[in-house]
């Protein structure tokens, strides 16, 4: 498969300017996310992954360095509709029952009225919540929230998902369900992702590449690159590959802070 | 109907509690009265009588108490004095087809109800107008909400006389607009501190998703900021609507009214008729009652239509 960069970070800086001094969020960080990847951000809290997934928005802006998305500025991407976000928290609008909570997008983007039920239909199927459309959020579980606000981020075809840590607030049962749907999805769209976690775990079971992070200044400790195969059983976790990479990810993590003392 | 049980104990026991309160307000009145129709009073003399307590006045004349409870002019009347003076001037008034005579209450609250709503409708559109730029620019925000604080901190009973003078100065001849200007005065604010707060109720990560769609302030204001305020919007409102009556009520009582349920409050006290200003003050606390209750209902209507209220 011909590797086709979709994002790269070349010396990427980020410092705040908060009221009790500099915090540098983001130090040179050097990273190439090819077409259909599944990368995971992995790190003690503070060490910059929500940040850096921030930058690739547009949300944030770095200070330094330089950073593209399909060849552009994050800014002309995002005009692109080049990615979907997915939040921690699902923040569906209550107002709104499911169908409109993943319209909002289109109606912004000014999809016609035709094309934004067939979107809407297209994605609660992908995310397995067809018959829920009508339902008020509220009405929904944690999981099947998330997941609606997986498929919002669907709904407008972008090629690129990023989700900052969008099952951190879910039990392990609901977790590993959407793990697997997760997987499934990408294996049917080929979307690249990015997506931070704080569970190794998870991020060995996902990713095709890990990306280790350490704190003060946040930056890139190490990245471990996957020899799983694309087609993952949940049983996958049991196998010596498995646990020998989620062992070097540990071994990353624990390297990191060591720097850090 | 579970929660009309604890309601009808309070309604009962402030009844009650008003009914014991007549003996003692009106014992003064009921001996005077009864001494002239040449009855023998302990101790003799209504001015000998002020410097003895209600109560020992009370006790030494307790065959008098009971005509306490059926004065002309009482200090204070008893519910039923002022439910049926109440009745008399609004819906026996009606039945003869008089509604809108001069001495109905029906006719004075409804001079009261229209420039309450004309405020309602005037001070509503400022606070919302207001909370939309103080939301969307920093300047105003500190420009003018200084300013809205400081124009509650002065006492509309000053301000009052000073609009009614001034615009009819400026050659307003309709008493009902310097009355709808009063109550605006009073209504804005509710509505303004309301609806900024529920105009920045979104979370950041809400405002953040919008801005993932590059969405412009417009489509944030509508998608977003708006409907998130609506729960807000309809409290103030409410707080707004009883505001405004009582901006109107204030803005008949000086010199001149002569219509309104504020201006029966000043010309009953005026005439020593105290029936005529509790009846007047209950029409009005009907009124607030019903214009907030029909605030409720329409809270309700637009929350449940909006998915917000189970
Ligand atoms: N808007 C901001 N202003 C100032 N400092 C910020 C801001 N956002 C993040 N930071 C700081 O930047 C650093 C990195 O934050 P970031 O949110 O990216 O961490 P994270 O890895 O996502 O942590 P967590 O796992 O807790 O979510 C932290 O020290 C944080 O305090
Ligand atoms: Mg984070």
């Amino acid at each position: 498969m011909a590797q086709e960069p979709v994002i790269v970070a070349d010396g990427l800086d980020l410092t705040f300017q908060t009221n009790d001094g500099a915090v540098q969020a983001l130090r040179d960080v050097n990273l190439t996310i090819n077409k259909g990847d599944f990368v995971s951000f992995i790190g003690p809290s503070g060490c910059g992954k929500t940040t850096f997934l921030r930058v690739v928005a547009a949300l944030e802006h770095p200070t330094g360095g330089e950073i593209t998305v399909n060849g552009m500025s994050p800014d002309e991407a995002r005009r692109q509709r080049a990615y979907g976000y997915v939040f921690q928290a699902a923040g569906l609008y209550p107002w709104r029952n499911i169908s409109k909570n993943i319209e909002l997008p289109l109606e912004i983007m000014g999809f016609s009225k035709e094309a934004k039920r067939e979107h809407v239909e297209k994605v609660l199927k992908l995310v397995d919540l067809e018959g829920f459309g009508e339902k008020f959020p509220w009405q929904l579980s944690g999981g099947m929230q998330q997941r609606a606000s997986i498929a919002r981020a669907l709904a407008f075809d972008a090629d690129i998902l990023l989700m900052d840590e969008p099952f951190g607030a879910l039990d392990e049962i609901v977790r590993d369900h959407l793990n697997e749907q997760l997987l499934e999805l990408w294996g049917r769209t080929g979307k690249t992702i990015g997506f931070v976690t704080h569970s190794i775990p998870e991020a060995v079971y996902l990713s095709t590449r890990i990306v280790v992070m350490s704190p003060r200044p946040g930056r890139i400790t190490d990245v471990i690159e996957s020899t799983l195969p694309r087609e993952r059983p949940l049983d996958i976790r049991d196998t010596p590959e498995f646990l020998e990479i989620a062992h070097r990810v540990r071994e990353g993590l624990r390297a990191g802070h060591a720097y850090d003392d | 109907m579970k929660n009309a049980f604890p309601v009808l104990v309070v309604l009962a026991a402030i009844v009650g509690l008003w009914y014991l309160a007549v003996a003692p307000m009106n014992i003064r009145t009921a001996l005077d009265q009864a001494e002239r129709a040449g009855a023998v009073i302990q101790p003799e003399g209504g001015r000998a009588r002020l410097e003895v307590s209600v109560w020992r006045l009370m006790a030494t004349n307790s065959e008098h108490i009971s005509a306490g409870y059926d004065l002309e002019r009482p200090r204070l009347p008893t519910p039923a004095q002022v439910g049926r003076e109440l009745w008399k001037t609004t819906g026996e008034m009606a039945l003869r087809g008089k509604a809108m005579s001069k001495r109905s209450l029906i006719y004075h609250a409804s001079v009261t109800l229209k420039s309450t709503l004309w405020g309602f409708l005037l001070g509503t559109f400022l606070g919302i107008a207001g909370a939309v730029a103080i939301v969307h620019s920093r300047v105003m925000d500190m420009s003018v909400m200084p300013w809205a604080i400081i124009s509650q901190t002065i006492p509309i009973v000053a301000l009052a006389p000073m609009i009614i003078v001034l615009s009819s100065q400026l050659g307003i001849e309709d008493r009902g607009v310097p009355k709808a200007i009063i109550s605006a005065y009073l209504c804005y604010f509710p509505v303004l501190v309301g609806m900024v707060k529920g105009l920045r109720a979104p979370s950041s990560s809400q405002l953040d998703l919008l801005r993932t769609y590059s969405a412009s302030q417009w489509e944030t204001f509508v998608k977003l900021r708006l409907p998130a305020s609506v729960p807000y919007l309809f409290t103030s409102l409410k707080i707004g609507i009883a505001s405004a009556l009582v901006g109107t009520i204030v803005g008949e009582l000086p010199t001149g009214a002569i219509s309104g349920l504020g201006a029966r409050i000043l010309i009953g006290d005026q005439f020593g008729t105290p029936l005529a200003i509790w009846a007047a003050l209950f029409a009005a606390a009907m009124l607030a009652g019903i214009l907030v209750t029909l605030l409720d209902f329409a809270q309700r209507i637009t929350l449940k239509r909006m998915g917000l209220e189970a």
